[in-house]
């Protein structure tokens, strides 16, 4: 190692924001660019970090992100801070695991007012494993309820770190800003590493980039990377050349090499994001390394749904668009399927729910295609009585009754972190979505973590949005994946008009499944408009109907008003009415509202 | 014989100012109270001169707000500055509203000395209970007697203004209203279900769920009863929401529905004039402002297409019973309405909605009460 480059790497710093939503990640993040003045006010838009639109709305970061800044402490001297973000929701853990593993240091941001969340913890804990230093920042301290001291009492408490040193900040008003950039430097190790070992780069992200081919993420552990190289991917050994090698600060910066302790991107001509699978580990081709970085794992989509263009002409649209939202996807998959009800189109995996919103919000956003999409659906195990077994993903596929030995679904883990007075009301809740009691933690004189083996279709349903409502907001939730378990469940069919609709079959579990019928038929009764004829809706479990209710006959929509000549207006409602209809699917004879295929599974199990 | 060569049109005249605003109403219209009202009836006067130039209306039609809520002296002036801009001996149909607690002997006096033809008077329903409920600043005591005032003043042509599917209306209310109307004897009735629009009272009410209204299955009941009712008494149905005796249909609403012209003056009011439909300022000082610094008010112009053009011959003639005729769309657009439209007449002829009879379109009477289904289905794009 020369000298320079020994001090160079000293001088490093890799660290991430871990926060739970809405506790100020964005901003704080905002606040360090602004320190390092990495951007001009002028550049700056607030949460910079955050690209996407869809990212910015929500306020949530999906696609994970790192810069490079240089940072002159008051001391003179000058450091690299490397700041990589992560997701922030349990859909995509495993990217925040790998993108933890890039750093040596995390700041935990904890709102001053709402204190330590479930998944924060969560999260704390992938750092901890990580082995990473973590640095408590209290934020919102400017918030009138703002109380730092309980906060500082909780982190120590139920994460057991010091908050002794903890920062006190307002990340909105700048509060903080200097003591956080000092802690740091002073806290957070330098990498360690050789740069003339075998390379081993962590790939902790990647992109498709129409020009470039795959831009991959990558922090250099061990070993130098630069432009000609001929590197290979662990995983599946592919070999690709490397073009460029670079970083951004958060403009994009091309550069000679990347070596040990830089976080950067490299593009090598490569086609797929399937072949820059995050956590996997990029060496050379000639002189590999002798193993891969710990950690590296497949990821497996959990939640499946069928994608229907409501305008049938639009499938292979729908087609193209899948394929340019795959190339930047390496979790989503898709593969035809038809449906009776819905003509031609897709059934998507999914690794949550939240990731299928956000696929279905892009394909209508940016490629403008009106969709259907089907409840989302978990992958059963079914055993057949021959013998055999298949997996379902599709609840219409489900084999009838008669031909099932049995039926296993997957399970979660699911810890919910409460104040004590809503744990009554939290049991009674997992008791109802068929959860078992695992155990409880307590975790300081106000708080319980409580531990249930749930079915993870009882979680995608609107387990989240109780939890929030019976907890006034105070509950917090994070889950694992559990493996499978045998269960009573049973297809239940919809019928419209007397005719069954595959796009609306769902798995049900026995012992729910009379409850689930009518509360579906009832809700399919409210959103799907009157006809110009009587429409019955039933709700059947093979041959028998379980439920039942009408849609009475459209008896009147003509506009009255004159509106004094006023023929702009007239002529905006009908087209209003008209678009209307263009977003609805017409199966059979019944025009059918896009937002009703969700609702079988939005609405609950019992309300 | 002579041919007529001069293009139909009318003129419509927007009086914005109202002493009581009705909880329903969505209207362009103010409270009179410090409204620069002589300023207003100056602007218009301008604008009417402009209009006046390029030929003189066969109908002009005075519509509000509440045109009398204009003071004597304010309305007899407005009345003078028609006189000299829009009255040609040739008119055909001169309209006013009313409503029953301003209309008085001194302005129906005046309306007579200008040469109004017809008054149309804002009633709603006869039940004290409702006209209250919805705003209203009369009883039905009032509306009776000013039409009995109008009529004693020699005003014959008069067409009553009701309302349906009002909150907590029941068709037993209903029912009486439409008798105490047809027991004054005009021969004219126009009746509007209530429709909830934003920026009213009812709107906001019923946001917040304070407001009741009957359902789309009674409200369907009303108007077949309505229907029925008022054709048993000889005031047949002539259009979705009009109903009057052989000869007294509307000519001035007529000329919207078969898609003709009309100046449209004052503020808010809308026009199409020269195959462009416009819109004026609505604020009564922007409308002042800018009718002092450009002669006119319009804020929107749109150039109507030959597709708008078609859309709007089908949406605004269907609303009449007669429908449109078949002949007159090949001949005004220089292409068979089949061609354009015949797979959505064969739809809706299949859905029982339309039906074609002597060479005309129209609605079928399933077609009446889903009149938006059929319309929409004309809309091209």
């Amino acid at each position: 190692m020369s000298e320079k480059q020994g001090t160079r790497q000293s001088r490093i710093r890799n660290f991430s924001i871990i926060a739970h939503i809405d506790h100020g990640k964005s901003t704080l993040a905002d606040r360090i660019l602004e320190a390092t003045q990495a951007l001009t006010q002028r550049e700056m838009k607030a949460q910079t970090l955050d690209a996407m639109d869809l990212e910015r709305e929500r306020g949530i970061t999906i696609k994970l992100n790192a810069v490079e800044l240089n940072y002159t402490a008051p001391d003179g001297e000058t450091y690299i801070f490397h700041l990589i973000d992560t997701p922030g929701h349990v859909d995509f853990s495993y990217e925040v695991s790998r993108s933890l593993a890039a750093c040596e240091g995390a700041l935990l941001v904890v709102d001053a007012a709402q204190g330590v969340e479930a998944q924060t913890l969560a999260n704390v804990y992938l750092a901890l494993e990580n082995n990473l230093e973590i640095i408590p920042v209290i934020n919102k301290i400017d918030l009138p309820n703002a109380d730092p001291d309980r906060v500082k009492q909780e982190i120590e408490d139920v994460i057991g770190l010091d908050a002794s040193d903890a920062v006190l900040a307002s990340a909105k008003t700048g509060i903080g800003t200097d003591e956080i950039l000092a802690q740091i430097i002073e806290k957070i190790p330098a990498p360690a590493g050789d740069p003339d070992a075998p390379l081993q780069a962590l790939i902790f992200d990647s992109l498709y980039d129409a020009y470039r081919g795959v831009v991959v993420y990558i922090r250099v552990v061990e070993g130098t990377v630069r432009v000609g190289d001929q590197i290979k991917m662990m995983a599946n050994g592919k070999t690709f050349e490397v073009l460029e090698v670079g970083v951004s600060t958060p403009k994009i910066e091309n550069r000679e090499e990347l070596s040990v302790g830089d976080v950067g991107f490299l593009t090598a001509s490569i086609k797929s994001v399937h072949d820059t699978q995050v956590g996997d580990t990029v060496t050379h081709a000639e002189h590999p390394a002798d193993k891969p970085l710990p950690g590296y794992r497949k990821m497996n989509p959990m939640v499946y749904c069928g994608l229907y263009p409501i305008d049938t002409a639009r499938y292979e649209d729908l087609r193209e668009a899948l394929g340019r939202l795959e190339l930047n996807d390496s979790a989503l998959q898709y593969e035809p399927e038809t449906s009776e009800a819905l003509g031609f189109g897709f059934r998507c995996g999914f690794l949550g729910l939240l990731h299928m919103d956000i696929v279905q919000e892009r394909l209508e956003r940016e490629f403008n295609i009106d969709l259907i999409a089907t409840a989302p659906s978990v992958i059963y195990n079914v055993k057949l009585t021959d013998g055999s077994s298949v997996r379902v993903g599709n609840p219409s596929e489900m084999p009838e009754r008669k031909y099932i030995a049995e039926v296993e679904e997957p399970y979660v883990k699911a810890t919910i972190m409460t104040p004590n007075d809503y744990v009554g009301a939290i049991m009674e809740l997992c008791q109802r979505k068929r959860g078992e009691f695992q155990t409880m933690e307590y975790l300081d004189a106000n708080r319980t973590n409580v531990i249930y083996d749930l079915p993870l279709s009882e979680i995608m349903y609107d387990f989240f949005d109780i939890l929030k409502s019976s907890t006034k907001g105070y509950a917090s939730l994070d889950y694992e994946m559990d493996g499978y378990r045998v269960s009573d469940l049973l297809k239940m069919d919809i019928l419209l008009n007397g005719e069954k609709v595959d796009a609306l079959s769902v798995v049900v579990h026995q012992e729910f499944a009379y409850d689930r019928g009518k509360a579906i038929v009832e809700k399919l009764k409210e959103l799907i408009p009157r006809q110009q004829f009587e429409v019955p809706i039933q709700a059947a479990i093979g041959q028998k109907i379980i439920s039942r209710s009408t849609i009475k006959a459209l008896r009147k929509n003509v506009l009255a008003k004159c509106y004094g000549g006023d023929v702009s207006r007239k002529r905006k409602l009908l087209e209003k009415q008209k678009a209307g209809k263009k977003r609805m699917k017409a199966v059979g004879s019944v025009e059918v509202p896009q937002e009703a295929f969700m609702s079988v599974f939005r609405m609950s199990h019992d309300d | 014989m002579m041919i007529n060569r001069q293009v139909r049109r009318g003129a419509y005249i927007h009086i914005p100012f109202c002493d009581h605003i009705c909880y329903y109403c969505d209207f362009n219209k103010v409270f009179m109270k410090n409204q620069p009202v002589d300023d207003y009836l100056d602007a218009l006067a301008l604008e009417m001169r402009s209009y006046g130039a390029d030929g003189l209306p066969e109908t002009i039609y005075i519509g509000g707000g509440t045109p009398t809520a204009l003071n004597e002296k304010q309305f007899e002036r407005l009345f003078i500055d028609i006189k000299h801009y829009l009255m040609s001996p040739s008119i055909k149909e001169f309209t006013v509203e009313a409503n029953p607690e301003s209309l008085n002997e001194a302005k129906l006096e005046i309306m007579k000395r200008f040469g109004v033809t017809r008054l149309s008077v804002g009633v709603q329903t006869f039940d004290n209970h409702l006209l209250k409920k919805i705003g209203r600043a009369h009883e039905a005591k009032d509306a009776e007697d000013a039409i009995r005032l109008a009529q004693e003043h020699g005003f014959d042509n008069i067409t009553l203004d009701l309302m349906f599917a009002l909150p907590g209306q029941t068709e037993t209310v209903l029912h009486e209203s439409l008798e105490r109307a047809l027991s004054l004897g005009t021969p004219h009735i126009s009746i509007y279900s209530l429709q909830l629009e934003p920026k009213t009272i009812f709107y906001n009410r019923m946001k917040s769920g304070s407001l009741k209204l009957p359902g789309e299955d009674i409200e369907a009941d009303m108007y077949g009863q309505i229907i029925l009712e008022l054709e048993k008494h000889g005031l047949h149905h002539y259009e979705i929401s009009n109903f009057a005796k052989p000869g007294y249909e509307g000519i001035h609403n007529s000329m919207y529905w078969h898609n003709e012209e009309y100046y449209g003056i004052g503020a808010g009011a809308h026009g199409y004039w020269k195959g462009v439909r416009y819109a004026n300022a609505g604020p009564v000082k922007k409308y002042i402002e800018h009718v002092r610094e450009q002669g006119n008010a319009r804020v929107s112009e749109h150039e109507v297409t030959v597709t708008e053009k078609m859309e709007e011959e089908m949406f605004l003639g269907l609303r009449l019973m007669r429908g449109v005729s078949i002949e007159h769309f090949n001949e005004k657009f220089g292409r068979p309405i089949e061609q354009i439209y015949g797979k959505e007449i064969e739809q809706l002829k299949a859905q029982g909605l339309l039906h074609e009879r002597d060479d005309r379109l129209a609605l079928t009477q399933k077609g009446v009460f889903l009149g938006n289904n059929v319309f929409e289905a004309f809309l091209i794009s």
